[in-house]
């Protein structure tokens, strides 16, 4: 377990990033991923409980006991998660309404319990939001990621309703990529979601593979052949 | 010492219990009203998509009927019928309605009838109907939703009433059938409630 900064930050970002890696919360990620401003609103959502729970859990890491201390973060978590859903029903009506159960829903995912239990609850307040942020910001970019892809390919557009997001001053950028897409509806439903992080995880394990050192192997010589 | 252990321990998830509510509760409070705003400002956009503001002089929220008719509006809940009306006078009727015949579960409908059983219009305000597909129901997706406007229990006749596929005067959609012919049967079913039921719809609360 990386302890520097610097560590805490790959790690969230891309060595153990949720979606890629850890491959938890897949459920909101391929439910919720067929635009980017969905993901968007999903994956800051997430990043927000994240950041919130880390940093809840670390305070009290030594005041809560071993046996009660898994209801106690769940306890923590699932405030947070009411909070922000009836935050974004208030302010982010539209969006809500788009996201729907998924808001919800991040209570149950493991992501969030799993960096509360193993990291959050071990280390000092600092590093422990960091490394919400950093776990956050690394599921929200594998979310936009695949919400642009998903996008792009079934409908021919980015950004499209952004103003569920920022309000009237985004109404005009929708950017149309493609003119008189007819679309592609594998892309929107539920298998497109699957291929799109499977295309996706295998891209990110090409680029470590090329990253990783070349190991040379010694094999002995032949020394008989028939 | 075992009770007092375990007595302290359940006292402590308690104390996180209490603080977790509170804050639940907290939210709760401030939220609250802005919710309850919204909620009214993005039904009323489509009410008001429906019914333009100019044509009515009531406030259509607190001029509601709350009617049950499983055998009209799909569901046997009560819904709502928004009323609008001018110096007094009847304008049109916004039927909320429901149908169970779509493709991915019920969907929910507004149908805006003029006070003469002319239809004023349709709007979707919740389904699951496949995305790409069923979804062309939406006024944001396509027009067809459009294609009520002007119609009324006599324009096209009863025959009429159906999806072209079924021999009627409504398209349905390239690989949809299932949800614009539920829609239309929504409507017409909509359309026959507001006749059968005629000016007792308008009746104002005593």
């Amino acid at each position: 377990m990386a302890n520097r900064y610097s560590g805490i930050s790959s790690d969230g970002l891309w060595h153990n990033n949720i979606g890629f890696v850890q491959l938890l919360g897949l459920c909101p990620l391929l439910a919720v991923s067929s635009t980017v401003v969905n993901a968007l609103g999903l994956g800051l959502a997430t990043m927000f409980v994240l950041v919130a729970s880390n940093l809840s859990v670390s305070l009290i890491r030594n005041l809560v006991r071993q046996e009660i201390r898994i209801p106690a973060f769940m306890l923590i978590i699932a405030s947070f998660v009411t909070a922000i859903d009836l935050a974004m029903n208030a302010w982010l009506y539209d969006l809500h309404k788009v996201l729907g159960i998924f808001i919800p829903l991040i209570v149950t995912n493991c992501a969030i319990l799993g960096r509360a239990e193993a990291f959050a609850s071990r280390t000092s307040v600092d590093r422990a939001v960091l490394d919400g942020m950093m776990m956050g910001l690394g599921f929200t970019l594998v979310l936009l990621l695949l919400g642009g892809m998903r996008e792009v390919i079934g409908q021919g557009t980015l950004l499209a309703n952004a103003h569920l997001m920022f309000g009237s001053m985004a109404e005009g950028w929708t950017i149309t990529l493609i003119d008189d897409y007819r679309g592609f509806l594998l892309a929107i439903l539920p298998p497109g979601a699957f291929l799109g992080l499977g295309l996706l995880i295998a891209v990110k394990n090409i680029i470590d593979d090329k990253l990783a050192k070349p190991v040379t192997i010694v094999v002995g010589e032949v020394v008989e052949q028939h | 010492m075992l009770v007092t252990h375990m007595l302290r321990t359940a006292l402590l998830l308690g104390l996180f219990a209490i603080i977790g509510a509170g804050m639940v509760a907290l939210t709760f409070k401030y939220t609250e009203q802005p919710i309850a705003d919204s909620e009214r400002k993005a039904l009323l956009r489509s009410l008001h998509a429906l019914v333009p503001p100019a044509s009515h002089d009531n406030d259509l929220f607190s001029d509601v009927l709350t009617v049950q008719n499983s055998e009209y509006l799909g569901t046997d809940k009560p819904v709502r019928i928004y009323r609008a009306r001018k110096q007094g006078q009847p304008v049109a009727a916004v039927i909320e309605t429901v149908t169970p015949d779509g493709y991915g579960g019920n969907i929910f409908l507004l149908v805006a009838v003029r006070y003469d059983a002319m239809l004023l219009g349709v709007r979707v305000s919740k389904h699951k109907e496949t995305p790409g597909l069923g979804d062309a129901i939406e006024a944001e997706r396509s027009d067809w939703i459009a294609g009520f406007e002007g119609k009324s229990l006599t324009n096209p006749a009863s025959s009429g009433w159906r999806v072209k596929k079924d021999g009627g005067e409504f398209d349905q959609f390239t690989g949809a059938t299932i949800t614009p012919r539920a829609v239309v049967k929504a409507v017409f079913r909509a359309l026959q409630f507001y006749q059968v039921q005629g000016d007792s719809l308008f009746v104002e609360d005593k």
